[in-house]
């Protein structure tokens, strides 16, 4: 059984009239990376502020190891935070910045040095001691604030959109180096981003916000290969919708009415018979053919080709309907204007209700 | 067309004339041996001899340092603390009173003046040393508020979240974190306020009593009388101290600026 380090208990966040945390009900285990994800104004940085300490819930409480922190002052609280603009104390050097809150809490000069040391040793910023924040980079900065953070061995990390202000190749390296961090110290992180991408590839679990709801909490995989709904569909990765109807219930499989009056299989549903439903297809899972053999495939005609290195991306029409559909290198089979037939594995066809 | 140099340089040459001219002409007449200062008849230190002889003057002069010195701390602090807490906390009326702090700064010094005349007389305090450095006080601690508040504009609000997190409380926060930033406006303002405090005659007039008379107060009642060129020494010593200030003021910063510059 793993352990809950953080716990948020019917926890709402009103600001003025408006309700931008809904009655959430969220555990953190210890020692995971955990991403809370959605778009702006979805609630992500409430919550982590909540946590912090920096904004008071409306209503519902927060738990820190099993201690509730709802009215306690951030100070106390066994969590720090890295923010989006590092917020480094900008005429402090390095070393003091990052020894900061070991001297608030009175640790000997001694040990704040060597544990300073090991600190700038870790995220590789040796001799960077005197400077001021002003003189690093950006990438440095942000290395200085997470250490900030990690050198006072919080219960938990939390992390609001830290790499959003860096570009694209830094980002991709921090993204390792921080799963790396996060491995290593063994503290769980809680990461707040936008980006679905930094989610997949950092986190342990995701949590999909919507409006102040939770949409779903999953494993990468979940929410990417069995998304609850078409907004985490949609918002991971890219997705190929169809409006369909339930017209058959077999043993195995049902199947499902779409457009064009083409039927299709998928898996066993708890949808019942006569059911309208929408069924979502990853581009990447989609097989283009020439001709239709067997049974009647969906048919299209290519509208774009978009090559970009890695991947061949194909815009396919089928009557006012746009399909995405993605393959591995410079695929030359098919050009624009050419008749497909489009086939996916009964599996990859997934039901994310009406 | 084509850059006259020359004409840059008369120009050049007449601004700073006109700026700095009155002042030579007072260092110059500081060592005239006439009493006059009309003609430069000859050299002559005795001026300076006299200054330190004349008790009058020198208590003027101790008069104006103490009460500069003491409106300057006490409105600094209090200006910075004002500043701070504008800023941070929400309180009714906030942009009203945000509004009237520039009443003070544009409002005739007579007026001031005046009403802390009135204010003193109502409540029957004395005049003399307290209610001129309480009236030089009142019209500092606006100066220091608006030149604090805007530094304090520019800083980051998550600095101070971040100090909270780190365990610190608000008064170490405030004390670590805030105050270092704010040491550029709180230098300028307490500046100005030593600067408005050691020259200021309107409000002094009518807020100083027997035994609290200023250097200002002393040379403008004087002129009555006849300015003496051992005030002319006085002066001078002033721009002296105030020219070697700006100085080292100045090198400090350049170096800063070199420091920065080759980083």
């Amino acid at each position: 059984m793993k352990k809950v380090i953080v716990k948020l208990e019917n926890f709402s966040k009103n600001y003025g009239e408006k309700q931008v945390i809904k009655n959430i009900n969220l555990e953190v285990y210890e020692g995971e990376f955990l991403t809370l994800l959605g778009s702006s104004g979805c609630g992500k940085t409430t919550i982590l502020r909540s946590i912090s300490g920096m904004d008071k819930p409306t209503s519902g409480k927060v738990y820190i190891d099993s201690e509730d922190v709802t009215d306690l002052d951030p100070s106390k609280r066994k969590v720090n935070t890295i923010f989006q603009n590092y917020a480094l104390f900008p005429l402090m050097s390095i070393e003091d910045n990052i020894g900061f809150g070991l001297k608030m809490k009175k640790v000997p000069k001694k040990e704040i040095k060597k544990r300073v040391e090991a600190m700038i040793k870790l995220v590789h910023l040796e001799g960077y001691e005197k400077r001021k924040p002003k003189e690093l980079s950006g990438g440095e900065q942000q290395r200085v604030s997470i250490v900030r953070g990690l050198i006072n061995n919080p219960k938990v990390l939390l992390l609001d959109e830290p790499l959003s202000a860096l570009d694209l190749k830094l980002r991709k390296k921090m993204q390792i180096e921080l799963k790396q961090l996060q491995r290593k110290s063994g503290i769980t992180f809680i990461y707040v981003t936008h980006d679905q991408d930094e989610a997949l590839t950092m986190s342990d679990r995701i949590v999909i916000l919507k409006d102040g709801n939770i949409e779903q909490v999953g494993t990468p995989e979940e929410v990417y290969e069995q998304p609850k709904s078409l907004y985490v569909a949609d918002f991971i990765g890219e997705a190929n919708v169809f409006n369909g109807e339930i017209i058959e219930k077999n043993e195995k499989n049902d199947v499902v009415k779409i457009n064009n009056d083409v039927n299709i299989l998928i898996a066993s549903s708890n949808h019942n018979l006569g059911e309208k439903v929408k069924i979502v297809v990853r581009p990447e899972n989609i097989k283009l053919i020439k001709e239709s053999k067997t049974e009647k495939n969906l048919c299209g005609v290519i509208k774009e080709q978009i090559y970009d290195g890695a991947f061949t991306k194909f815009i396919i029409n089928i009557d006012k309907l746009v399909i995405k559909a993605l393959f591995i290198g410079n695929d030359k089979t098919f050009k624009v204007g050419d008749n497909v037939y489009l086939k996916w594995q009964v599996e990859d066809a997934i039901v994310v209700g009406k | 067309m084509k850059h006259n140099k020359f004409l840059d340089n008369i120009c050049l040459f007449l601004v700073f004339t006109f700026l700095f001219l009155p002042i030579l002409v007072i260092i110059l007449f500081s060592f005239n041996t006439s009493r006059l200062n009309i003609v430069f008849e000859g050299f002559t230190l005795d001026w300076y001899r006299e200054l330190f002889n004349n008790t009058s003057l020198l208590i003027a002069l101790k008069n104006t340092l103490i009460v500069a010195f003491v409106s300057t701390i006490v409105s600094t602090i209090i200006g910075t603390i004002s500043a701070y807490g504008l800023k941070k906390y929400n309180f009714p009326f906030k942009r009203v009173v945000n509004e009237l702090l520039y009443i003070p700064v544009v409002i005739p010094e007579i007026v001031l003046g005046i009403s802390l005349l009135c204010i003193y007389t109502l409540l029957k305090l004395e005049l003399g040393m307290f209610t001129l450095i309480l009236a030089h006080i009142s019209f500092s601690i606006p100066f220091v508020i608006i030149n604090v508040r805007s530094v304090l504009e520019n800083m980051d609000p998550n600095i101070e979240q971040a100090a909270n997190d780190l365990g610190a409380n608000k008064f170490k926060t405030f004390f670590y974190v805030v105050l270092p930033s704010l040491v550029p406006g709180i230098m300028s303002g307490a500046q100005l306020a030593f600067t408005l405090s050691l020259d200021d005659v309107v409000i002094s007039y009518f807020t100083a009593g027997p035994g609290s008379n200023t250097l200002p107060l002393q040379v403008y009642s004087m002129i009555k009388t006849g300015v003496t060129p051992d005030v002319n020494a006085l002066i001078s010593i002033m721009l002296l101290i105030i020219f070697a200030l700006l100085m080292i003021s100045a090198i400090v910063n350049l170096r800063k600026l070199k420091y920065e510059v080759t980083r």
